[in-house]
């Protein structure tokens, strides 16, 4: 029994991210952190794996500066990395991730679960799950907030998953593709021990030609990157001679503002 | 030539931000000079096929076999794929909820396709479908657009007005055959448990949140609770209490930030922010919200931002239009009667 996951590194989420004047997004010397969301689908592939004794693999697609997302993921207790780079992987064109992931996982070739952080924060999207679950034509389970029940055996899975207007049991067939929320669990932090084997592992590196991917063009083009446009506010503090006078005048404000 | 738009059907009706799509789908159908095709899968997708003919959509395509009946991304976009495979359209639209992200991104991947996700305005240039969408959860955004014949774009909910309605068009509609049979499917749905009258963060014209100020509740928690368990309480209390009523006054959703989250106060549904929702209210009442920045990547796009605060050095402040420095246990109360005595 073999569960995967995949992540990254992004931005602290604390970090002042911004467009410099070459047009290049910055975040200064901030370190990264692993992907927000992945701490839950981290947390959520070890125990998997944990119940079933079987193997935990996390994945990045990318550039070096993934490796500390993997480095984190060992420390958490994830038995082993790798990482997949090539020329063209960083646009965050999710067809190009998703044919290099589809790769990474057929050649491992036993993978039984895959499990996705809800998003990635940098690129802000979570189209690559998806289209990695249609490249393997595996089921996939998207905004997952439990994992009821997973039966290696027979092959099959039971989650609940969150819809805008409530939540959805769902029974699937593995091999499946499962999205997590945040709240699923607590994901827990490194431990020494692990931090330490961490530090002093060695993270394969697999190109398109390891997997025997031919790498297609990337579908999407970044044309630029703006700063939001700046808020002109003017804060208004409201003043008033008591709490109801102020209440008064900050609802008269609401109306003049047509937001009521 | 066309643009496809995905209605997107919930129990048998259309859900509204559907027409929102719509409307962005023929803005791009107007730019590139085609028409646009909308595309109902599921029970009742004639009648809601013929509702987006009130919208002044002349086409339709429509599926409710027994393996569309219920939503499964299996069967939806295995059919989504194979229409856009045949007939190429320049574009296909829908709105950006869970399901609108998952079917678009799988017909993309099955189609070879680009894909525009959460775009909040669309143009066209060179006959180049461009969107422009945030990147580092609202902290950049960035202008994209693909290199592929068909151009897939979800839409942010409330980012594109529904078209006028337009009573006079009635749409020529097609029945397409599905593509799955129900035995085929892996995916089975056992159970639906719909949360009727919760209000959707996403679709919220009004938003009242509240933070870990919420703990600062004069109301005593019950006996025999103490510490972190009591401001618990006395957290829930006030979401329930104190701006429950203000929001009810408003018809707001219930927003928070990701310390009340943490904290325990409210469950993770409501929250504001990088690793909750991102939203766009005419107006954002935050209560108690220091305002990390976490917290405003995800409502620095609302209209008009109140800050209720007894810190008037937080940094919520420099994003309010309008700000009250003092106990939210006060002012929300006061606020809510002010309001009750305008509103009808």
């Amino acid at each position: 029994m073999h569960v995967v996951t995949f992540t990254r590194s992004t931005p602290d989420t604390a970090a002042k991210v911004w467009v410099n004047e070459e047009g290049e997004v910055t975040w200064g010397d901030i370190a990264t952190v692993v992907n927000p969301w992945d701490e839950y689908s981290l947390e959520e592939t070890i125990a998997q794996a944990k119940i079933f004794g079987g193997r935990s693999t996390a994945i990045a697609i990318g550039a070096e500066l993934h490796n500390d997302a993997l480095k984190h993921s060992m420390a958490m207790g994830i038995k082993n990395v790798l990482r997949v780079d090539e020329v063209g992987v960083d646009t965050g064109d999710s067809l190009v991730w998703s044919a290099l992931a589809a790769g990474a996982i057929r050649k491992l070739g036993d993978v039984d679960l895959i499990i996705f952080g809800k998003e990635s924060v940098d690129v802000g999207s979570d189209q690559h799950t998806y289209q990695l679950a249609r490249r393997l034509g595996w089921t996939m389970l998207s905004y997952v907030s439990a994992i009821i029940e997973t039966d290696y055996v027979a092959g099959t899975i039971k989650v609940e998953k969150m819809l805008e207007q409530g939540k959805q049991i769902v029974s699937a067939n593995l091999p499946a593709v499962v999205s997590v929320m945040k709240g699923i669990n607590e994901p827990r932090y490194p431990n020494f021990l692990g931090i330490r084997k961490a530090a002093k592992a060695q993270i394969p590196v697999w190109s398109a030609a390891d997997l025997g991917v031919d790498t297609p063009a990337a579908a999407t083009r970044a044309l630029r990157y703006m700063n939001p446009p700046a808020r002109d506010i003017s804060t208004e503090i409201i003043a008033g001679a008591d709490l109801e006078e102020k209440a008064a005048v900050l609802a008269d404000r609401l109306f003049e503002e047509k937001v009521l | 030539m066309s643009v496809f738009v995905w209605i997107e059907t919930f129990g048998g009706a259309a859900i509204s931000s559907s027409w929102e799509a719509l409307g962005a789908a023929q803005s791009i159908a107007e730019a590139l000079k085609t028409e646009t095709v909308a595309i109902v899968f599921g029970e009742d997708s004639a009648a809601i096929a013929a509702e987006a003919g009130r919208f002044g959509v002349a086409r339709a395509l429509t599926c409710d076999a027994e393996s569309l009946s219920e939503y499964r991304l299996e069967s939806y976009a295995a059919l989504l794929s194979k229409l856009v495979v045949d007939r190429k359209p320049d574009a296909v639209v829908a709105v950006a909820t869970n399901r609108g992200r998952e079917l678009l991104a799988s017909a993309a991947a099955d189609s070879e396709s680009g894909l525009i996700s959460d775009v909040i305005s669309l143009r066209v240039a060179d006959g180049s479908i461009i969107g422009t969408r945030p990147a580092y959860a609202g902290k950049v955004m960035m202008e994209m657009t693909c290199n592929t014949s068909t151009t897939f774009v979800t839409v942010r909910g409330r980012a594109f007005l529904p078209p006028l309605p337009d009573a006079s068009v009635l749409p020529t509609i097609e029945t397409v055959a599905p593509e799955k049979i129900p035995a085929q499917l892996q995916s089975t749905v056992e159970e639906l448990v719909a949360e009727l009258g919760s209000v959707n963060l996403a679709d919220a014209a009004i938003i009242v949140s509240g933070g870990r100020g919420l703990a600062n509740n004069p109301a005593s928690a019950p006996g025999g609770i103490s510490g972190e368990q009591a401001n618990i309480w006395k957290a829930k209390d006030g979401f329930a209490n104190t701006l429950r009523p203000l929001a009810d006054v408003l018809g707001a959703a219930i927003g928070a930030s990701r310390a009340a989250v943490d904290a325990g106060y409210i469950p993770y549904e409501h929250q504001v922010g990088q690793t909750g929702k991102v939203v766009t209210p005419d107006l954002y009442i935050a209560c108690g919200i220091s305002g990390a920045i976490q917290h405003q990547a995800g409502m620095r796009g609302s209209k008009i931002i109140v800050a209720i605060n007894k810190d008037a050095a937080a940094p919520i402040f420099k994003l309010a239009r309008y700000g009250i420095v003092g106990d939210l246990y006060e002012v929300v109360p006061a606020l809510t009667e002010a309001l009750k005595k305008k509103l009808p």
